[in-house]
C-alpha cells in the first residue's frame, strides 16, 4: 500500500502560526504551533514582525511533519488561512519589510478613514467594494504606510516596494522571495482591502485613486484554489495551491456550500458568515458583503457579521473579576443556578457592532437585586453570547432573504455545552458541531487539495463533514420572546454612555 | 515573617514507633506553600531560597515540583511564584468537570473519528456516573446529546471503570443497588467484583448491552497528576461492533481507547 498522501495547511493567526496536516478524510494528523510577539508601540497601535512570522512558518512546517512521521514528499499541496486585513509592505529586491506589519486590531487609520468620509467618498467605497470605510480594513493602512514610511511611496511607484496581506507575504516568500517569488493574493483577502471591486473581483481604479495607492505595488488577485507557485523553501517542490482569509476558510472547512448555510466561529469574538450564493446581499442591517470563496467553478459571496466580545467576556469574568480560575469553569458556575435570576450583561466594551452599530455604547450589567449570585452572573455572561448571535442571525435573515435553518459552529467556546444549548434555544434552530475543531485550517487544506485534484469536488468535502454534536431548541416560545425583550431592554440601557466622542 | 514560618520546621514532630520520621522534602514543600500563601505577593526563587535557608537549586527543585502538581503557579512575565489553582481544587475534590471536557475534547473527537463509535466522558456523581461529554457516532445518524445524563455505575462501562479505578470517590460496592436494566446486567456483587478485578488487570472495562439492550461500551481511566483517576473515557456502539468472537473487545478498539485515554491523561498532568 502506498503511504497516505496528506495536505498541509498553514494557519497564520493573530497570536500564533500553526501548521496542520490533514488526511483525505479531513482528519487532522498533526499540528505544530509557534507564537509571535505582539508589538504595541503606542495606544491603539498593534504590530507584528512579518519576518518573525515567516521564520515561524519555516519552523512549524517541519515540526508538524516530524510529529506525523512524514517527509515532504508525502505532502500533495499546501494551503494558507490567515488573519485578515493585516498589512505589510516589503522591498522586492531584498525581501525585507519596510516596517512592521500593521494588524487588523490597529486603529491608527481613524484619521485616514474620517477624512475619506468627510470628503464624501463613503458611498463610492460602499458601492464598489461593499465595505463602509472603517479602520478595520487593509486599504487605509496601506495609505498610512505610504504616507508615513520614508521611501515607501517612491519605492511603490518605481515597482520596488510590494504590498500584501499575510497570505501574499507568505506565498511570495515560499515561492522564492526576491528570487522569483509569486506576488499574488486571493479574492477573499482582496475583498477586505477596500480596494477591490466586489463584482469584477479586480482592483478598482477609482478606489486606488482615492486612497492614492500605486497600482504597481499590488498583488495579482487569484481564486482560492489554484496552484500559485511551487515552494522553493520549507516544502521544496510542493505546490502552494490554496489561500483564504481565516473566516472564509472556516466557511469552506464547515462545508457551507449552499446558499443560506451559516457558520459561526466562537473565539475571543465571534464571526458569522452566511453563504449567499451568486448574490451580493446588500445589508441594511450593518452586516458586511464579502467574497465567500472561489473554488474552481464554485463561487459564492457571503454576508458577514462580527461580534466583538464573546469569549473575551468570559476572560474578563475570569481575569478581571476573578470569579473563576479557568474559562471552562464558567459552565460549572452557570449550572449551579436554573436561570439568570433577572440579570443581563451587555458587553459593549468598545461600543456595539453589527447589527446595532452604537460606538458610544458601553457595557452594562442590569437587573441586579440582592437575589443575584455569582452563578446568575455566569449565566448572564454566557447568555450575552447567545443573544448577540441571535441579533446577527436575525439581520442575516432580513438581508439575505434566506432563513437560517441551522447553525454550524466551531471554535473554543463550542466546548461549552450549556452555551451551545442556549444558542439553539434563542435561535430556535439546531446548532451543530463538526468532528474536529479545526474548521479554519481544514478550509485552507480543502482549497489546496481541490486545486491539485486530491479531492474531486465540493460534494466529497461535504461528505467529510461529520456531526459530532447537535443541540436542538427546547425553550418555551413564550419564554424565548420574553427573554428576548429583556435583552433588548438591557441593550437600550447601554446606549449613549460615552457623551464626548473619544480620540477619533 | 519568613523567619517565623521557617522556624516551624524545627519544631519536634510526634513519631510513632516503627514509622519513619518526617520526610524532609515534604516539610520543605509545605514551608514553600506557607511562604507563598502569607507573602501577599508573588515571590522570586532567590527570596524563597533565602527564606528557607536552602541553596537555590534545591529550592528550585521543590518549587518546580509544586508547579507540576498545580499547587504553585509561575507568573510567565516576572518568573515569580504564587499559589496555584490546584490548591483550590483540593476542597472541590478534583478536576472541574467542564475543564476535564475542554481538555479531553480534541482526543475525544479523534477517538470517535478513528473508531467510528460514539465517545463519552464520565465522572463520579454520588452513587452514579455523570456524562460530562458526548461525541456522536460520526455516521450522520440522528442522535441526541447526552451530556449531563446520569447512569448506573454497575451497568455501564464508564461506571464500572470508576468502580475499578477510583473506588474512593464512590460508595462501597455493597452499598450500591444493583438494579437490573437488561437481561445482561450484572446484579451480583461477587460477579461484579470479578469483572472489576479483571478490568484492573487489563486496563479497561466493558458493557455488553447491560444498560440498554444491544448497546455496548468500553472505557478506560483518565488520570491526572500523581496518577489519580478523575474520570472514564468510553466508546459506545452496537455490541457486535465492539466485541468479536468470545465476546472479547476487539484489540484495535482496545488499543485506540487506551491510546486516547493516555493522551487525555497527559493533558491532565498524569505521569507519562
Amino acid at each position: 500500500m502506498s503511504p497516505d498522501r496528506v495536505v498541509a495547511a498553514i494557519d497564520q493567526g493573530t497570536t500564533s502560526t500553526r501548521c496542520l496536516l490533514f488526511h483525505r478524510s479531513g482528519r487532522m494528523l498533526a499540528v505544530a504551533r509557534r507564537e509571535h510577539r505582539q508589538h504595541y508601540p503606542r495606544s491603539g497601535w498593534v504590530e507584528h514582525d512579518a519576518e518573525e512570522i515567516w521564520r515561524n512558518v519555516a519552523r512549524v512546517v517541519p515540526a508538524a511533519l516530524r510529529r506525523a512521521g512524514l517527509t515532504p514528499d508525502s505532502i500533495v499541496a499546501l494551503g494558507i488561512a490567515n488573519q485578515r486585513e493585516t498589512t505589510v509592505v516589503w522591498d522586492r529586491h531584498t525581501g525585507a519589510p519596510l516596517t512592521r506589519a500593521i494588524t487588523w486590531q490597529d486603529t491608527r487609520t481613524d484619521g485616514v478613514v474620517a477624512r475619506l468620509v468627510a470628503d464624501g467618498h463613503g458611498a463610492l467605497f460602499t458601492s464598489i467594494c461593499g465595505l463602509t470605510p472603517a479602520t478595520y480594513f487593509a486599504g487605509p493602512r496601506l495609505r498610512w504606510l505610504l504616507d508615513h514610511v520614508p521611501g515607501a511611496r517612491a519605492g511603490a511607484e518605481a515597482g520596488d516596494v510590494l504590498f500584501g496581506t499575510m497570505e501574499s507575504w507568505l506565498i511570495w516568500n515560499l515561492t522564492g522571495g526576491p528570487d522569483g517569488g509569486r506576488h499574488v493574493t486571493d479574492v477573499t483577502n482582496a475583498s477586505r482591502t477596500m480596494l477591490m471591486d466586489l463584482r469584477t473581483k479586480t482592483w478598482s481604479e477609482p478606489l486606488l485613486e482615492v486612497l492614492r495607492v500605486p497600482r504597481a505595488m499590488l498583488p495579482e488577485i487569484r481564486p482560492n484554489a489554484q496552484v500559485y507557485g511551487t515552494c522553493r523553501s520549507v516544502l521544496p517542490g510542493v505546490p502552494v495551491a490554496g489561500a483564504l482569509g481565516d473566516q472564509q476558510a472556516a466557511l469552506v472547512g464547515q462545508a457551507c456550500f449552499a446558499p443560506g448555510e451559516v457558520k459561526c466561529t466562537y473565539g475571543t469574538g465571534a464571526f458569522l458568515l452566511m453563504n449567499t450564493g451568486g448574490a451580493i446581499a446588500e445589508s441594511t442591517h450593518g452586516l458586511i458583503a464579502t467574497v465567500g470563496y472561489e473554488l474552481g467553478e464554485a463561487r459564492a459571496y457571503a454576508l458577514e457579521g462580527a461580534i466583538a466580545v464573546t469569549g473575551a467576556l468570559v476572560q474578563w469574568f475570569r481575569d478581571a473579576l476573578g470569579m473563576i480560575t479557568t474559562a471552562a469553569e464558567i459552565e460549572t458556575l452557570a449550572s449551579s443556578v436554573p436561570d439568570n435570576g433577572g440579570c443581563y450583561i451587555v458587553p459593549a466594551f468598545s461600543g456595539l457592532y453589527s447589527p446595532r452599530w452604537h460606538p458610544e455604547a458601553r457595557g452594562v450589567m442590569v437587573g441586579l437585586t440582592s437575589f443575584v449570585t455569582r452563578g446568575h452572573l455566569a449565566r448572564a455572561v454566557l447568555e450575552a453570547t447567545g443573544w448577540q448571535t441571535r441579533e446577527v442571525v436575525d439581520a442575516m435573515d432580513a438581508d439575505s432573504g434566506l432563513p437560517v435553518a441551522r447553525l454550524k459552529v466551531d471554535g473554543g467556546m463550542t466546548a461549552n455545552h450549556l452555551l451551545m444549548q442556549f444558542v439553539a434555544d434563542v435561535l430556535d434552530v439546531p446548532v451543530e458541531r463538526p468532528l474536529g475543531s479545526e474548521a479554519v485550517s481544514l478550509g485552507a487544506a480543502y482549497a489546496a487539495g481541490l486545486a491539485v485534484g486530491h479531492w474531486a469536488d465540493l460534494e466529497v468535502l461535504r461528505g467529510n463533514w461529520r456531526r459530532a454534536a447537535a443541540w436542538t431548541p427546547r425553550m418555551d416560545p413564550a419564554l424565548r420572546a420574553a427573554e428576548h425583550e429583556n435583552w433588548s431592554h438591557a441593550v437600550q440601557r447601554s446606549y449613549g454612555w460615552v457623551r464626548e466622542p473619544g480620540p477619533e | 515573617m519568613a523567619e517565623h514560618q521557617v522556624g516551624r520546621r524545627s519544631q519536634p514532630v510526634a513519631t510513632v514507633r516503627g514509622v519513619a520520621g518526617p520526610i524532609r522534602s515534604i516539610e520543605r514543600a509545605a514551608a514553600v506553600l506557607r511562604l507563598l500563601g502569607g507573602a501577599g505577593r508573588p515571590l522570586g526563587l532567590r527570596e524563597l531560597a533565602a527564606a528557607l535557608d536552602l541553596p537555590p537549586p534545591t529550592a528550585h527543585g521543590i518549587v518546580r515540583t509544586l508547579c507540576a502538581v498545580g499547587f504553585v503557579d509561575q507568573d510567565p512575565d516576572t518568573a515569580r511564584y504564587r499559589l496555584g489553582p490546584g490548591l483550590r481544587e483540593l476542597r472541590a475534590g478534583g478536576w472541574d468537570r467542564h475543564e476535564l471536557r475542554a481538555r479531553a475534547m480534541d482526543w475525544s473527537d479523534s477517538l470517535a473519528g478513528s473508531t467510528g463509535l460514539a465517545v463519552v466522558l464520565g465522572v463520579p456523581d454520588g452513587a452514579a456516573v455523570r456524562l460530562v461529554h458526548h461525541v456522536f457516532r460520526p455516521d450522520g445518524s440522528p442522535q441526541r446529546i447526552r451530556t449531563g445524563a446520569v447512569q448506573p455505575l454497575h451497568a455501564t462501562a464508564a461506571g464500572k471503570c470508576l468502580l475499578a479505578f477510583a473506588p474512593l470517590g464512590l460508595p462501597p460496592l455493597r452499598a450500591l443497588r444493583l438494579d437490573r436494566y437488561t437481561g445482561r446486567t450484572c446484579t451480583g456483587a461477587g460477579a461484579l467484583q470479578e469483572q472489576l478485578a479483571l478490568a484492573r488487570r487489563r486496563g479497561w472495562t466493558t458493557d455488553h448491552g447491560e444498560y440498554e439492550p444491544g448497546v455496548g461500551g468500553a472505557a478506560a481511566a483518565l488520570r491526572s497528576g500523581g496518577g489519580l483517576v478523575v474520570g472514564a473515557l468510553g466508546v459506545c456502539g452496537p455490541v457486535e461492533e465492539l466485541f468479536g468472537s468470545g465476546a472479547e473487545l476487539r484489540p484495535r478498539l482496545a488499543g485506540e481507547l487506551a491510546a486516547a485515554a493516555r493522551e487525555v491523561s497527559a493533558t491532565l498532568g498524569a505521569p507519562g
